[in-house]
């Protein structure tokens, strides 16, 4: 194909691509190269393989399968408190690990409510643990992520076809066959990819809800390898197996055409007039009680439990809570200037090597990745120095696949938009970044830049090698209290912890679209 | 004795005219915690060495053993203090380690002859229950028993891999067979020990593995009475917790200084109610009121380092593929 003229160069965003897959290749080559024995993959590491597998492709199907109705339910309707509930959905996948899964017990456990609940009617309690258990956390972590990356392909049929449909009669049944089938076969895939991955590398969400040894992930062989065996030959070997497995996923689920889109409008006001009667209005309430109460049940029982805790948090937790703040918005800053400029080069050409550039930051183990960076960085600098600045950056790689679902679509729309026009009046490199990209893309930035706030607010990521007693991050204060039998104090943190979260997801979130409706 | 320690304070005190030393000690995480023998201990020694004493947390157990192998010959850590007797094999073998020269008294249920680590406290590994619970009296029970267990994974936890052991100490050959009958007695296999802990609280499991000593952290520090452990008839494996200087330090003395205040009354005495474990010798004041309430197992296990690194992985495959199935 003869390269289009475009409006942007896509150097920048090459260049951003590179220095992803050169930071994830780069450590893992570091701890190669560090390996000294090697007793290469055994039985169990294949069947941790094989469990791997299974349960990322479960967890992917059914967070995306419930996601769809979910999404169409919440773009359907309008409500009070409707921008809240999208919010507030987002919060399980920014909880660190331990108090996700605590307050999940809270709910589903053995003596959780619902087994209470059961309990009144002489019913046994629920058995969580279990493959099932593993499918149900994976859901709870990833079922918001999927109903956004979805609810935004809807936001993203301009309100016009809306219009024509409605003025042209079409039924829910054309509706969906005109504008919803083709939007999601769009946005599926990517969705399933992105899901996918997250899963591929669990550890201990796993181990603790699949109830033993039979769930054992790749992640948790890689840690094996490390700390048990001190194998880094193996840790290596594993984690390249991960990034494989995911840039054969990402191949699959993207490869498929994406269709034209659905072309511009005028960005005026959403008005639907399908799924009126009756019965589609009692469908999506359901969707959307059903996913309310499943996302935010196990979040009040973090809430609650973190109530008492919270109004005598020691002074560290403080720090600690600044701490995270700053490695957050640095977080952010980065993500941002990885992921316009891959996303602009994307929505420009060839979008598969940089959608897997992103998913490998998401595929490779945050171990290997830390052990890379520890012993590259160890001969030249003290770890501890930088453990900041290093959690910043790894965080930010980890939100980029993340950011990119989001900022790609928009970009080729915009994109496909405007490059004649501005070709037309020779409007080229920033004039047309600042004027007509960036303006559009709004939402999308606002989002991205929310999420990844949020996600390297709770994430223990890599810090948990390089701190030291003076400077922790909230999530690893978390395991630090709990580790203390500080159970009190660790739930109030985890509280405080949702609540600087949220607040900087809402902002970045709300700040992006604070004059656009949805 | 106690005339070195002082004249070394003394050169300390006057080193620090000029530059003060610093010794950096590696260990785990909850150690240099506000709540953690960390700060104290620091106080304590600083008051004698005239040095800087810097403790750092690197990760628990296992990991810390692995930072030191990534690190080499080039750590900037004088003292590694936080292995086991699991751990101290490979720890040896690695031959970053240098002997020591501490002599004590060590109020140890077992003989410690160990030249290379110096051992700072101890405890048994057990099933801590609520008080009014009736529990079994050894695994045999347990296992014929419909009480539920949190246990944490030997792969990636210490008390897991003290349980490990402690069957394996047990029962040898029949330690498959113990699996086995313990297999629907295990809620679930937690990463470490906090989850399990913390699930324990929260009601899901009959009891969770620990220590014998961590009903004292409910008595002393919360006065709640009402945690237990089980005392179970084979006898309970024990844990005892090491420190040994690297051979590599550029403060070697100070080092030697370390180890041998961290078995004196000074640094003995902050541990019972910070890290929740017996002193590996018992200091002049006796134990914290509240230690007389928890259980003496009537037998201690503890396989030699070298056997414990010799069986470890053949228990670990025994482990999985008995809760496999």
């Amino acid at each position: 194909m003869a390269r289009r003229a475009q409006p942007l160069s896509p150097a920048a965003g090459y260049g951003a691509a590179a220095l992803v897959a050169a930071l994830i290749l780069g450590t893992l080559a570091a701890v190669a190269f560090n390996a000294e024995t090697g007793r290469g993959l055994s039985a169990a590491d294949w069947a941790a393989v094989r469990f791997t597998l299974i349960q990322a492709s479960l967890s992917a199907l059914f967070s995306v399968a419930l996601a769809v109705p979910v999404a169409r339910s919440l773009a359907r309707r309008r409500f009070k408190g409707r921008s809240v509930l999208i919010t507030l959905l987002g919060a399980p996948f920014i909880l660190p690990v331990i108090v996700a899964i605590l307050g999940l017990l809270a709910v589903f456990g053995r003596a959780g409510w619902v087994s209470e609940a059961l309990a009144l009617f002489g019913l046994e309690p629920l058995s969580i643990y279990g493959l099932h258990g593993v499918v149900l956390a994976h859901v709870f972590f990833n079922l918001p992520l999927a109903t956004r990356l979805i609810l935004q392909g809807w936001q993203e049929i301009p309100a016009e076809r809306f219009r024509l449909a409605a003025q042209l009669g079409a039924g829910p049944r054309a509706m969906w066959q005109l504008l919803e089938a083709p939007m999601l076969a769009r946005v599926v895939p990517g969705a399933l990819a992105v899901v996918f991955a997250i899963c591929l590398s669990s550890f201990a969400v796993a181990l603790t809800l699949g109830g033993g040894p039979r769930a054992t992930t790749i992640e948790l062989a890689i840690f094996q390898a490390f700390s048990f065996d001190f194998d880094l030959g193996r840790a290596a070997l594993l984690s390249g197996l991960q990034l494989v497995l995911t840039a054969l996923a990402a191949t699959l689920a993207l490869r498929t055409p994406v269709g034209e889109g659905f072309g511009s409008g005028l960005d005026r006001m959403l008005r639907r007039w399908d799924g009126q009667n009756t019965f589609a209005q009692s469908l999506d309430t359901f969707w959307i009680v059903f996913a309310g109460l499943f996302l935010l049940l196990p979040l009040l029982a973090v809430v609650l439990s973190g109530l008492p805790g919270v109004l005598s948090l020691p002074a560290t937790v403080w720090s600690a809570a600044f701490a995270s703040v700053l490695v957050a918005s640095a977080s952010t800053l980065i993500l941002l200037a990885l992921a316009l400029p891959m996303a602009l080069a994307a929505a420009q050409g060839r979008p598969l090597p940089m959608e897997i550039a992103g998913l490998l930051g998401l595929a490779a183990s945050p171990l290997v990745i830390g052990t890379g960076l520890f012993i590259l960085i160890y001969p030249v600098a003290s770890p501890f120095a930088l453990a900041l600045p290093v959690t910043a950056l790894v965080n930010a790689v980890m939100a980029l696949p993340f950011a990119l679902r989001i900022l790609v679509p928009a970009c080729r729309d915009v994109v496909a938009r405007h490059r004649k026009l501005a070709l037309t009046l020779d409007m080229r490199g920033w004039p047309f970044l600042r004027r007509v990209v960036l303006p559009r893309l709004r939402a999308q930035i606002g989002f991205a830049a929310g999420l990844a706030a949020a996600l390297s607010m709770g994430d223990l990521g890599v810090i948990a090698l390089f701190a030291d007693p003076e400077v922790a991050t909230l999530p690893l204060q978390v395991y630090r209290l709990m580790g203390a039998y500080q159970m009190q104090a660790a739930a109030g943190a985890a509280l405080l912890l949702l609540v600087l979260s949220m607040g900087a997801f809402w902002i970045l979130d709300r700040g992006g679209r604070w004059h656009a409706e949805a | 004795m106690k005339y070195s320690v002082f004249a070394a304070g003394l050169l300390g005190a006057s080193a620090a005219l000029a530059e003060t030393p610093e010794l950096t000690v590696y260990t785990y995480d909850s150690f240099v915690s506000d709540w953690g023998p960390g700060p104290a201990v620091e106080a304590a020694f600083e008051e004698v060495c005239g040095c800087d004493l810097k403790l750092v947390g690197a990760g628990d157990g296992a990991a810390l053993l692995a930072r030191i192998k990534l690190e080499g010959d080039r750590s900037d850590a004088d003292v590694v203090l936080g292995l086991d007797t699991n751990l101290t094999a490979a720890a040896r073998d690695s031959g970053l380690f240098a002997p020591h020269s501490v002599t004590a008294d060590y109020d140890l249920p077992i003989a410690w002859g160990d030249d290379t680590f110096v051992p700072y406290d101890w405890g048994y590994f057990a099933f801590v229950h609520n008080a009014d619970a009736a529990v079994p009296g050894d695994f045999k029970a347990l296992a014929a028993s419909d009480t539920k267990i949190v246990i944490q994974d030997p792969r990636s936890s210490t008390p897991g891999l003290g349980l490990l052991m402690w069957v394996k100490a047990a029962y040898g050959d029949e330690a498959p067979a113990i699996w086995d009958g313990l297999s629907d007695n295990i809620v679930t296999v937690t990463k470490g020990w906090s989850e399990a802990y913390g699930m324990f609280l929260e009601g899901e499991a009959d009891m969770v593995l620990s220590y014998t000593t961590s009903p004292a952290y409910h008595l002393i520090a919360e006065e709640d009475a009402s945690k237990s452990a089980a005392s179970f008839a084979e006898g309970h494996y024990m844990q005892v917790e090491v420190a040994g200087k690297l051979a590599a330090s550029d403060q070697p003395e100070l080092a030697d200084q370390f180890l041998q205040f961290m078995v004196s009354d000074a640094f003995q005495s902050i541990i019972p109610t910070t890290n929740w474990m017996y002193p590996a010798v018992t200091p002049a004041g006796g134990l914290p009121k509240g230690f007389e309430t928890l259980i003496t197992p009537e037998k201690s296990l503890l396989l030699p380092a070298d056997e414990a690194a010799a069986v470890r992985d053949a228990a670990l495959d025994e482990w999985r593929g008995a809760l496999s199935r």
